[in-house]
C-alpha cells in the first residue's frame, strides 16, 4: 500500500509541477516562501489542518475587503446601488488606483460589530448586491479598467426577498458577464469562497486564494446536514470535501495560493495585505499583455475544462 | 436506506409525509392511477392537473418526432476526484443510481427534430441522485452547446435538479461557470438556449444555465428557487408567501416567460424554435 500511495503522490507532484503555483511569489529572493509554498503542497493537508482553514476562514479578525483596499488602494471611491432598487451593504464596489493604475474592485464585505454584521448582512449578498457587482463589470469593460474581485462570503443570502427579487438569475448572470468582459480579471479568495454566492464574482482570468482561505460547494455544516444528518458532523464534512486551497489548486480551480503571515491573515493585517497585492500585482501584470479576444477565449476554455470524469 | 440523498426539495403544499405516498398517487387531489394510465397522460393528473415528476427518457420522447432523437455522449461516467465518503462512498451511490435509472448520469443529451425543426437537447432526470451537477453533467451540457453551435441549431434544455453534487466538492461548483461558459459560447455562435425548468430547478442548476435561456418556460407548480422553502424558512424564520419558490411567483416577479402545461410543451418548443430558426435558412 505504501508504493501506492508514493506513486499518488509523484502523481500529483507532476501534476503540481506544471502549474502556475507561485502566485504572491516574487521570483527575486523569496526562495524561502517558495519553499514553504512547496512544502505545504507536497504534503496533502490533513483533516485538522483542513479544519484549521475553516476556522481561520472565519477568522473575527481576519481582514475583510475594505481593509485590503484602504491598505492597497490609492485614491479609492466607493459606488453604492444597482440603480434599481437598493444598495447591498454585503457587497462593496469602487475605482481606485492600484500600484498606479486605475482598476475597478468589487468584494464582499462582513461587518465587525454586532451593528455592522447586521447592516452588511454577515456578508451575504441580495440579487441587487450581484447587480451592483454587474453594474461596475460594466463600467470596467467600458473604460478599459482591469477588474479585480475579492471572495469573502458565506453564501448568498437564502432569503423570501432575495428569492423574489431573482437570486439564481442574478448570479447566473453575473457570471455570464464575467465570461464577457474584455479586460483582465482577477478573483482572490480573501476568507470563506462560499458556493454560488462566491462563484458568482470568480469567474475570472486568474482565480487565487489565500493560504487559508476555503472554496466550498456547501458549508461544511449544511453539507453534514444533509449527508450526515448532523450538522455537528461539520469537521468530517469538511475532511471529506476538502475545500483548502492546496486541494482546490491540486484540482485545477485555482491558478495560485496567496501566501499568509504566520499563524493567518489576522495576525498581521498589514503583512496580509502586502503578500496579497504583490500576487494581484503579478497576475495584473501577467494579463495586461494579453489581448482582449484571447483573454476572453482562455478565460471561457479554463472553466470549460474543469471537472473529472471517464 | 432513503433514495433522497442530497437534496433538500419540499413542496408546501404537500401533505406531510411526502415520501410515504405511493409514487402514483397525486399529492394534491389523491387520486391513483395505473402506470399506463400516468403514462397516456404524460404524468400530468387527469383530475386536477397535478405534474408528477417526469423521467428523461420520458421527456425526450413527448417532445421529439418519433425516432429522431440521436443521443450524444451517453458513455460520460462521474469520476470520484475526492475519493468522497459520507455515510458510504460515492462510487456506490453512482452505481446504485445507475441500476436504479437505467442512466449513466443525471443528463440525456442529444440531438432530434421537434415538429420539423432541428435541435439539441439536454435534459435532467431527477431520478438520478436528485438530478445533481457533478462534472459529466456539466461536460454533458457543455458538449450539447457545442453540438448545437456546430449544428447551427438552437438548444432546448430540460432541467430538474437539487443543484450541485457535493461528492465532487468544489469541483462540482466548477460546473456553474463552466456552464455558463458554454451558454455564451453558443451565444456567440449566433444560437439561442430555451430553458425549460420542471420541479425542481434548484440551487446550482438555477445560477447558471437554466436561467441564462433567451426564453424561460416552467411547468406548473415547479419550484424554481436558489433556496428551497424548507432551507430559507430554518435559516431566517421568515413567513413563506404560499406559493414561495413555485414557478406562478416567478412568472409574478418576472424571472419567467411563462407558465406551459406538460401536453401544450411540444407545440410551444416547436414555435420557438421555429421563430429561432435564422431568416434565410
Amino acid at each position: 500500500m505504501a508504493t501506492d500511495h508514493e506513486l499518488h503522490l509523484r502523481d500529483r507532484l507532476t501534476r503540481l509541477r506544471s502549474l502556475n503555483l507561485l502566485g504572491g511569489v516574487r521570483l527575486s529572493g523569496e526562495l524561502e516562501k517558495l519553499q514553504r509554498q512547496l512544502d505545504r503542497i507536497q504534503t496533502a493537508p490533513t483533516d485538522e489542518e483542513i479544519w484549521r482553514s475553516v476556522e481561520l476562514a472565519r477568522h473575527q479578525d481576519r481582514p475583510y475587503t475594505l481593509d485590503y483596499v484602504e491598505r492597497l488602494l490609492d485614491d479609492w471611491v466607493e459606488l453604492h446601488g444597482d440603480r434599481g432598487r437598493a444598495d447591498d451593504a454585503a457587497l462593496v464596489v469602487g475605482l481606485g488606483k492600484f500600484n498606479g493604475r486605475t482598476i475597478a474592485l468589487l468584494g464582499n464585505q462582513k461587518g465587525r460589530d454586532i451593528k455592522e454584521r447586521t447592516h452588511r448582512n454577515f456578508g451575504m449578498a441580495y440579487p441587487e448586491g450581484y447587480r451592483k457587482a454587474m453594474r461596475l463589470m460594466e463600467l470596467a469593460d467600458r473604460h478599459r479598467f482591469p477588474l479585480v474581485s475579492l471572495v469573502d462570503i458565506p453564501g448568498a443570502y437564502p432569503g423570501v426577498a432575495a428569492e423574489q427579487h431573482g437570486q439564481g438569475g442574478a448570479i447566473a448572470r453575473a457570471q455570464a458577464l464575467m465570461s464577457r468582459l474584455d479586460v483582465p480579471t482577477v478573483a482572490c479568495v480573501i476568507g470563506e469562497g462560499g458556493s454560488g454566492g462566491a462563484i458568482a464574482t470568480a469567474l475570472a482570468d486568474k482565480v487565487l486564494m489565500q493560504e487559508n482561505a476555503i472554496y466550498t460547494v456547501i458549508s461544511p455544516e449544511g453539507c453534514a446536514a444533509i449527508l450526515w444528518r448532523d450538522a455537528a458532523e461539520a469537521k468530517k464534512a469538511a475532511a471529506a470535501f476538502k475545500p483548502d486551497a492546496v486541494h482546490c489548486l491540486e484540482l485545477g480551480v485555482i491558478d495560485g495560493i496567496v501566501p499568509e503571515p504566520e499563524g493567518g491573515a489576522h495576525t498581521d493585517p498589514d503583512q496580509s495585505a502586502k503578500l496579497l497585492g504583490e500576487s494581484l500585482e503579478e497576475a495584473l501584470e501577467e494579463l495586461e499583455s494579453v489581448p482582449a479576444d484571447d483573454l476572453k477565449r482562455r478565460r471561457r476554455a479554463k472553466f470549460r475544462s474543469l471537472g473529472v470524469y471517464a | 436506506m432513503s433514495s433522497r440523498i442530497d437534496v433538500s426539495i419540499e413542496h408546501r403544499n404537500v401533505p406531510e409525509p411526502p415520501g410515504k405516498q405511493h409514487p402514483n398517487t397525486c399529492p394534491e387531489c389523491q387520486s391513483h392511477y395505473r402506470d399506463d394510465e400516468l403514462e397516456a397522460a404524460l404524468w400530468v393528473c387527469p383530475h386536477c392537473g397535478h405534474h408528477f415528476p417526469m423521467r428523461a427518457r420520458a421527456r425526450v420522447a413527448s417532445l421529439v418526432d418519433q425516432g429522431t432523437f440521436v443521443e450524444e455522449a451517453a458513455e460520460l461516467r462521474s469520476e470520484d476526484p475526492l475519493q468522497f465518503f459520507d455515510l458510504r462512498p460515492y462510487t456506490e451511490r453512482l452505481a446504485e443510481a445507475e441500476m436504479k435509472t437505467g442512466l449513466g448520469e443525471a443528463m440525456v443529451i442529444g440531438h432530434a427534430s421537434i415538429e420539423g425543426t432541428s435541435c439539441e437537447l439536454a435534459v435532467m432526470d431527477f431520478s438520478f441522485m436528485g438530478g445533481s451537477m457533478g462534472s459529466v453533467v456539466g461536460e454533458k451540457f457543455s458538449r450539447a452547446c457545442d453540438s448545437a453551435a456546430e449544428r447551427g441549431v438552437p438548444l432546448v434544455s430540460v432541467t430538474a435538479s437539487g443543484g450541485a453534487r457535493m461528492q465532487e466538492g468544489i469541483l462540482s461548483l466548477m460546473q456553474l461557470p463552466k456552464t455558463v461558459c458554454a451558454v455564451e459560447d453558443l451565444h456567440d455562435a449566433g444560437q439561442a438556449l430555451i430553458s425549460v425548468m420542471t420541479h425542481p430547478t434548484t440551487a446550482g442548476v438555477l445560477a447558471s444555465f437554466a436561467s441564462l435561456g433567451d426564453v424561460i418556460v416552467a411547468e406548473p407548480g415547479a419550484l424554481v428557487a436558489f433556496t428551497g422553502p424548507r432551507v430559507v424558512q430554518q435559516t431566517t424564520r421568515e413567513k413563506l408567501p404560499e406559493d414561495f419558490g413555485l414557478a406562478e411567483q416567478n412568472l409574478r416577479f418576472g424571472h419567467i416567460d411563462a407558465i406551459v402545461p406538460r401536453p401544450e410543451l411540444k407545440p410551444y418548443v416547436s414555435r420557438l424554435l421555429r421563430l429561432f430558426a435564422r431568416n434565410g435558412d
